[in-house]
């Protein structure tokens, strides 16, 4: 495979370039060439053992530790991923990628089409979970990495993890999913349509073509992160941190100003949303989640791969109050797991902070994360 | 014996029921301290469940395969005979449905090894009929309106549970108060009056697995094949 390798300074980050390799997506369309943006944390063992991979979920990137150039903040797990943090990069080599369809660097609708000067936009084929494993497949080849030591990821990178040990199991040895589920439920679609039709009832939107004229659908995609934002939270943590306190005065208004705090809150949440987030990447990454449906067949995928996969180690962890992907979802696949007697672990972690929980201050999640991935390291290192 | 003395006698007990390279579930696993014990002493592969969240995090994060859940509710996601042993230690006397749960631990398991406290012992008959008082003692060491345990039964109570479900008892060992060890089958009187807690290997009776060999994978099925 000829991949070429570039740094773009301006975004800070490593770009893979597969130029020519025609990548057959789900969906049958094939893009012709792409690349991919990512970063990588720590060094790389002369056995090459110690790799990991970190999946983004929806609206993440590939500053999962460090600076963040588009933000001009930490990057989104850099409470996770570091020099002595649990997943630390003192001992292992941690790669993330922008997802395939992203908007930091990697081919998605935002960037332009094979050999023009124009950008995707609504032209860009539709993407899934499964396109995008196979593209991080072949930067993790293009690495000269053979087998990965984990895939770890929560929410839409859990999604990941779990496509990688469907599809790629020889290439890694164990996966950590977190706040994830084998299907993106009727109600997680529900809310991804609410938030699409938000943006697409934008008279800015305009077919995904808005930046032809330079403009951004802001309004609707704010709208959109408000109610994903919601999603993410739980009643009694919104609670803890709103109640009905009100913003920068005493008195209510009898007007639809942000009176509230909540309001203020998510107005906010909204408003930093659109200076990082590209509105069609939006669409197309909420699609690919919703498309994702291992309901049906991930227990015979497992059962009856052509790779051998009974070597696979997996940690599923889930979170109390997380209603988007709650622990029922993670408990189907620790039970198929453990009706094929694969080697599972599984915690409910037990937060008011729902489902963002895996993003947030949660020991035990940093306590299993790290225990897991010493304990298991050691035992190959032996 | 304290509390403490008394688990680690009761899994070096357990793990002389065990051969070289089984593979294992310890049912109540707590922070894995049995299947560390295992793994090193008998190079077993073992999986565990607790119902303490924080017990199961602590055996996870020591780098053992741990579910956090509930047996009695957990347990019909494993499939037929796909340990060697199935371990429930100390435990028993606290289910829902201990009955339920010993024809689980065999149909998981091709053995079971259970142990539990002796509602028979003589100090435990002493307290019910001098004082008129449910007892309180070091093995059963709980009030009886904060008692985890909420089904007691004596020795003779087990092997007659275990006869009517057609369990064969293959080793049995008893504890005496002080420690002491001995072969329940073989000690004819007053075994249930002097045992403090029992340690049983049972299996099903006539139970052959049917064992389906492809090229690749060896299928398991159960079968239980009658007389």
């Amino acid at each position: 495979m000829n991949t070429k390798f570039t740094t773009d300074t301006k975004l800070e980050s490593e770009i893979a370039y597969f130029e020519n390799i025609n990548l057959k997506l789900e969906s049958g369309d094939i893009i012709n060439s792409f690349k991919l943006a990512f970063k990588t944390y720590g060094k790389l063992n002369t056995d090459k053992t110690n790799a990991i991979l970190v999946c983004h979920a929806l609206t993440g990137d590939q500053y999962v530790a460090g600076n963040n150039p588009i933000t001009g903040r930490e990057g989104w797990w850099s409470r996770m991923v570091g020099p002595n943090k649990p997943i630390d990069t003192n001992k292992f080599f941690v790669i993330c990628s922008n997802v395939l369809g992203g908007c930091a660097g990697s081919t998605g609708p935002k960037e332009l089409q094979n050999d023009s000067d124009v950008a995707y936009g609504g032209n860009f084929p539709s993407i899934t979970i499964k396109d995008m494993v196979k593209a991080q497949s072949l930067l993790i080849e293009s690495l000269n990495i053979e087998k990965l030591f984990s895939v770890i990821g929560g929410s839409m990178g859990a999604m990941q993890a779990l496509q990688w040990a469907i599809d790629f199991p020889d290439k890694i040895l164990n996966i950590i999913h977190i706040a994830g589920a084998l299907k993106h439920s009727a109600q997680n679609i529900a809310f991804h349509e609410v938030g699409r039709q938000a943006i697409m009832s934008d008279p800015i939107w305009k077919n995904g073509k808005y930046f032809e004229n330079n403009e951004v659908p802001e309004r609707g995609l704010s709208v959109a992160r408000m109610i994903a934002h919601i999603t993410y939270l739980s009643e009694n943590a919104m609670h803890r941190k709103f109640g009905r306190k009100l913003q920068s005065r005493d008195i209510i208004s009898f007007g639809f100003d942000a009176d509230f705090q909540v309001e203020s809150y998510l107005r906010y949440q909204g408003k930093s949303f659109v200076e990082r987030f590209d509105a069609n990447s939006y669409l197309y990454l909420t699609r690919a989640m919703d498309y994702f449906d291992h309901d049906e067949t991930f227990r015979k995928n497992i059962e009856f791969s052509h790779n051998p996969n009974n070597h696979l180690k997996y940690l599923i962890v889930s979170f109390t109050s997380d209603w988007l992907f709650p622990t029922i979802e993670s408990k189907i696949i620790v039970n198929q797991l453990n009706s094929l007697s694969r080697e599972v672990s599984f915690l409910e972690i037990d937060t008011d902070k729902g489902h963002d929980s895996f993003l947030l201050e949660e020991p035990q999640l940093d306590d299993v994360i790290k225990g897991f991935l010493t304990n298991n390291f050691a035992k190959i290192d032996e | 014996m304290n509390k403490i003395n008394s688990i680690r006698k009761d899994w070096s007990l357990i793990e002389t029921l065990i051969a070289q390279d089984r593979k294992i579930l310890d049912i109540g696993c707590g922070d894995g301290g049995l299947m560390e014990q295992l793994e090193n002493n008998r190079n077993a592969i073992t999986h565990g469940i607790e119902l303490n969240r924080d017990l199961a995090a602590n055996a996870i994060a020591r780098g053992f395969n741990v579910i956090h859940g509930n047996a009695e509710l957990d347990l019909s996601q494993y499939s037929n005979n796909s340990f060697d042993y199935v371990i429930l230690s100390q435990t028993l006397q606290a289910m829902m449905k201990p009955k339920d749960i010993l024809s689980e631990l065999l149909r998981i398991g091709s053995k079971a090894i259970v142990s539990f406290p002796n509602f028979g012992h003589w100090k435990i008959r002493l307290q019910l009929l001098i004082s008129g008082k449910m007892p309180v003692t070091e093995s059963l060491p709980y009030t009886w309106y904060d008692t985890p345990n909420i089904h007691f039964f004596t020795i003779k109570d087990f092997l007659n549970l275990c006869n009517e479900m057609n369990i064969v008892i293959e080793k049995s060992i008893g504890l005496t108060s002080k420690g002491k060890q001995f072969d329940i089958s073989e000690s004819v009187t007053g075994v249930n009056f002097f045992t403090h807690e029992a340690i049983f290997l049972l299996s099903y009776k006539n139970f052959e697995p049917i064992k389906i060999k492809s090229s690749k994978k060896v299928f398991a099925k159960n079968s239980v094949i009658a007389n």
